[in-house]
């Protein structure tokens, strides 16, 4: 394509409606038309002028606004889905048949039908995610595309344009004027907060073109936080762990290298109804509990330099928190959460070596269920000796006893009893409330005497240092969006020709009320001539057009 | 009387002035019999007037609640959507001082009682606080949430009333027809309120068992006859109507049946406003219309929704994420709430960019608008009620 040369000389790249300079209409649409299309300043848009490459032609589809709007309807319909069921992290199953099994057995062929179309993991799948990219692409090309032309154009603007740009614009005059009416005009302008500038017979009057910048800004704004939310990808910046702390264990925070965390107490609290909560009576009847508080106080530690890692002398009280809900415990840029918990969970079982006979107690011995010795020495010299612990016990396979997990929900323990009176030593198979003797009748038995109970906190520790990535994003798109919405920018071209006619012309991209009240102080400070919305004319006529058919 | 009481007294009172004020504007905007609109001046005025003491009544009802509870009033059902009803007046007062519109109020005001009465439907004894809800985000994020929905509400109202002046009822269209299928659904709520004030005061109640859909054992109060009965139910209530189709696990029932109710006694209402006023109910309120300025409603409609897209995006989105990164550790977990809060956002992205982009103005943008109100109910009831998830209040 050839470069444009407009009458008055300039050159115009390829593409363009309105000359650069002068404001003259290049194009015969533009010629014809009785207002200019001053939406992009009549700039020559990339996507508007070449249309031959590979190139021009993604260009051209991401920068249409039909093409954005499309995916935007596309994107929500699909999020839409999604809510349709309940996405697999709110399933109570987590292996891939267990899900798969879950949504055909809870929902039928609708759950089925939805799994295998990959809508139980729909916000993570490929073809969502490419939409969120194509709606990015489409908002940089878009963008690209409109600002570029946009920004050079209102940057060069000339004060004189030519007449025929004048009277193709909505707010036009034509009429005598004074020898003092372009200073006036000036004069009253700037009182207005424009910025004038003069050039020869002629002046410019410009104020709040940096909303015209609003859109670019809100969408540079909605990049920045589509970027961040990629950047988590990268390891290092995102950490989400889970940690299960039980009441007075200390354990190395995952992912957190050189920290530890010890759980004094768990505490689940819930309202009463009492003490000042007697206005909730009601509600409380009617729904039953609800719980007020959960808490684990903790104790954070870190290695002290140059300690050995994981030696427990070699740590330092860094800080004592309670975390709660809404209330994480934050620390060198992690953060650790309150999520979930399990109340009493089996901590040690005390039995006492028994005489089945006599009922003669040899001593007794406490099992710590999450780490059990061996061997337990009880004063009478007899020992009892710990052959398999089976923390949750499932049943016997093979003869052999199983464990379902290795959580203390139902511990079973295969015992050796050595006492005095038994030296080669009974076998005993113990679960809560039962006991199996697999190789004959024994003379002793361990019999339950207590249980220790104490409570596991679930925690989230969680690191996310793309926040204040996301954060500029929102603060930008804010800004943009003020911007661009709730300011305009608005113009005036006044020129007066050698026998004193005053051309004056306004464009605002939008509010248009405004920009005639500003105007109307002007004419009437200055004597311009009285102005025509030249819009409002051609509705007129249109309206008279029309009616005029429903009449015939 | 406590607080509470006073609280909602004043709610009362609120309604009350509300439904008087509908009249009034209805009245104003009807003009007087010379055709001439000089007493739309006068009684629009008076019909502010009355609308400004209601809003004041729902001010103290909402802060008083507020002293009561010990927390800001947004933490159910209930005060959620009484809440959305009052910030929708609310937006409406602001546009009336901007545009002096009466036919605003007349179609805002009566919307704003239906959700009221909506409101009120469900528990409303004050309740405590889950720990996930103690926080000042509570009130920070619910609160703008609600403004902006009443905001972008009176987009739709707007929307209406220039559909209502523009749509030709005299043909059969599309148009026609979806503008009544508006009306209907606003009866349908009617209807709802009506059958769960009926069934409340003649003290309605059938206790049964069912197995729900994990296969657990549970029980459930009907407030409604039961016409479909839950899964495996067994009544442990005498003498209350056997449910005539019992549901799967997966169908809740109860909900089920409650909306059948309203959609029986909302069609029957429905139907009775038809033979009554003999034409359809956009036709009645079509007299209302007529001296409407078409450009003026397109532009409030458009003004009220950039005004409440940012304050949307601040409330359902930011603030909504801040609060999610410090309560659940994510700042956005895909939660059906978090899920909708999106679509109604891209919604509006996309009648922003519809309108200034492709010149989508006058009935295009009309029809837009009230989908967008379509949407924030469904946010506001589907999702709270039928999809569970994270913010299930009620």
């Amino acid at each position: 394509m050839e470069n444009l040369q407009c009458q008055c000389g300039h050159v115009n790249p390829p593409g363009t409606k309105l000359c650069e300079s002068c404001g003259r209409s290049l194009t015969e649409k533009e010629q014809n038309s009785k207002l200019v299309d001053m939406r992009y300043e009549g700039t020559a848009r990339r996507s508007q002028t070449y249309n031959k490459s590979i190139i021009d032609k993604i260009w051209n589809f991401f920068s249409s606004v039909k093409v954005g709007v499309s995916i935007i309807v596309v994107l929500l319909v699909a999020a839409a889905i999604g809510t349709i069921l309940p996405q697999q992290a709110f399933v109570p199953a987590t292996t891939e048949t267990a899900i798969k099994d879950y949504y055909a057995d809870t929902y039928g062929s609708i759950g089925r039908a939805y799994h295998f179309l990959g809508f139980h993991d729909l916000y993570s799948s490929y073809w969502f995610i490419a939409l969120v990219g194509m709606l990015a692409i489409s908002l940089v090309i878009a963008s690209l595309d409109r600002f570029v032309p946009l920004y050079k154009s209102l940057k060069n603007q000339r004060v004189l344009r030519h007449p025929s740009f004048m009277d193709k614009q909505r707010i036009y005059a034509n009429g005598p004027g004074t020898e003092d009416t372009l200073q006036k005009a000036e004069t009253k302008l700037k009182e207005l907060k424009y910025k004038v500038r003069t050039e020869k017979n002629g002046l410019l009057a410009e104020k709040g073109r940096f909303s015209r910048w609003g859109p670019y800004v809100n969408h540079i704004g909605l990049i920045i936080f589509l970027f961040g939310v990629m950047l988590r990808m990268i390891p290092g910046f995102y950490i989400d762990e889970s940690l299960w702390l039980r009441e007075g264990e200390t354990r190395a925070i995952p992912e957190v290298p050189g920290y530890y965390l010890e759980s004094k107490n768990f505490e689940l609290e819930n309202y009463t109804g009492e003490g000042g909560e007697e206005i909730f009576g009601e509600a409380l009847d009617r729904v039953g509990t609800v719980a007020k508080n959960y808490q684990t106080d903790v104790v954070l530690y870190q290695t002290a330099e140059g300690a050995l890692p994981g030696a427990a002398d070699g740590q330092e009280v860094v800080k004592e928190y309670p975390i709660r809900v809404n209330q994480p415990l934050k620390f060198d840029g992690y953060a650790i959460y309150q999520m979930d918990y399990r109340l009493d969970e089996l901590r040690a079982m005390t039995f006492a070596l028994t005489n089945k006979e006599t009922e003669e107690s040899l001593g007794e011995l406490t099992i710590d269920l999450i780490n059990p010795e061996d061997t337990y020495e009880l004063e009478s010299g007899s020992t009892v000796e710990l052959l398999g612990y089976y923390p949750d016990f499932s049943g016997f396979e093979n003869g052999e006893p199983q464990t379902a997990t290795p959580l203390p929900n139902n511990p079973g323990f295969l015992v050796k009893l050595t006492t005095s009176e038994t030296p080669e030593g009974e076998t005993s198979f113990i679960t809560i409330q039962n006991t199996v003797e697999p190789l004959g009748e024994n003379e002793y038995k361990l019999s339950f005497l207590s249980v220790e109970t104490r409570d596991v906190s679930g925690l989230t520790v969680r690191k996310d240092s793309t926040l204040p990535i996301l954060g500029l994003g929102g603060l930008i798109f804010m800004i943009g969006v003020a911007q661009g919405m709730y300011f305009n920018h608005r113009r005036f071209w006044i020129q007066q020709k050698a026998d004193g006619t005053i051309l004056l012309a306004g464009h605002t991209n939008k509010n248009w009320f405004g920009l005639k009240k500003d105007l109307d102080q002007v004419v009437d400070y200055a004597s311009l001539p009285a102005y025509t919305d030249q819009q409002d004319e051609i509705d007129k006529v249109e309206k008279a057009e029309k009616d005029g058919e429903a009449l015939s | 009387m406590t607080l509470a009481d006073i609280s909602s007294n004043l709610l009362y009172v609120a309604f009350i002035a509300y439904l008087i004020a509908t009249f009034v504007f209805g009245g104003a905007v009807k003009g007087n019999k010379e055709g001439t609109f000089k007493s739309e001046k006068r009684w629009g005025a008076v019909a502010i007037t009355i609308t400004l003491i209601g809003f004041a009544a729902n001010l103290g009802y909402f802060f008083t609640r507020w002293g009561a509870t010990g927390h800001a009033p947004l933490s159910n059902m209930f005060e959620f959507t009484t809440a959305f009803g009052m910030t929708l007046v609310g937006g409406f007062i602001i546009l009336y001082f901007l545009y002096k519109t009466p036919v605003l109020g007349m179609i805002v005001l009566p919307v704003a009682l239906l959700i009221i009465a909506f409101a009120s439907m469900f528990p409303s004894e004050v309740s405590p606080l889950i720990p996930a809800l103690q926080t000042n985000w509570l009130a920070i994020h619910v609160s703008t949430v609600v403004i902006a929905e009443g905001i972008l509400a009176i987009s739709a109202a707007a929307g209406l009333i220039y559909l209502l002046k523009v749509v030709d009822l005299n043909k059969k269209s599309k148009q026609r027809f979806w503008l009544e299928a508006i009306m209907y659904s606003l009866v349908l709520v009617l209807g709802f309120v009506v059958a769960s004030t009926f069934f409340s005061a003649t003290g309605y109640e059938a206790d049964f068992t069912y197995v729900d859909k994990e296969g657990t054992e549970s029980a459930i109060t009907y407030a409604m006859p039961p016409i479909f009965g839950m899964n495996e139910y067994v009544a442990l209530t005498e003498d209350a109507m056997t449910p005539l189709i019992e549901t799967p696990a997966l169908v809740h029932a109860g909900k089920l049946t409650t909306v059948l109710w309203s959609v029986i006694v909302g069609t029957i209402l429905y139907w009775l406003i038809r033979l009554i006023f003999r034409k359809r109910i956009a036709a009645i309120l079509k007299p209302f219309v007529k001296n409407v300025n078409l450009q003026l409603m397109d532009e409030i409609g458009y003004r009220a929704i950039i005004i409440g897209f940012p304050v949307f995006t601040l409330g359902a989105l930011i603030f909504a994420m801040i609060w999610a990164q410090i309560a659940w550790s994510r700042f956005w977990g895909w939660d059906p709430k978090e899920v909708w809060a999106l679509i109604t956002w891209l919604f509006y992205a996309a009648y922003l960019h519809l309108r200034l982009g492709k010149g989508w103005q006058g009935e295009k943008s009309a029809w837009l608008a009230v989908i967008g109100f379509v949407i924030i109910m469904f946010n506001l009831v589907a999702v709270n009620l039928i999809i569970a998830g994270l913010h299930s209040y009620a």
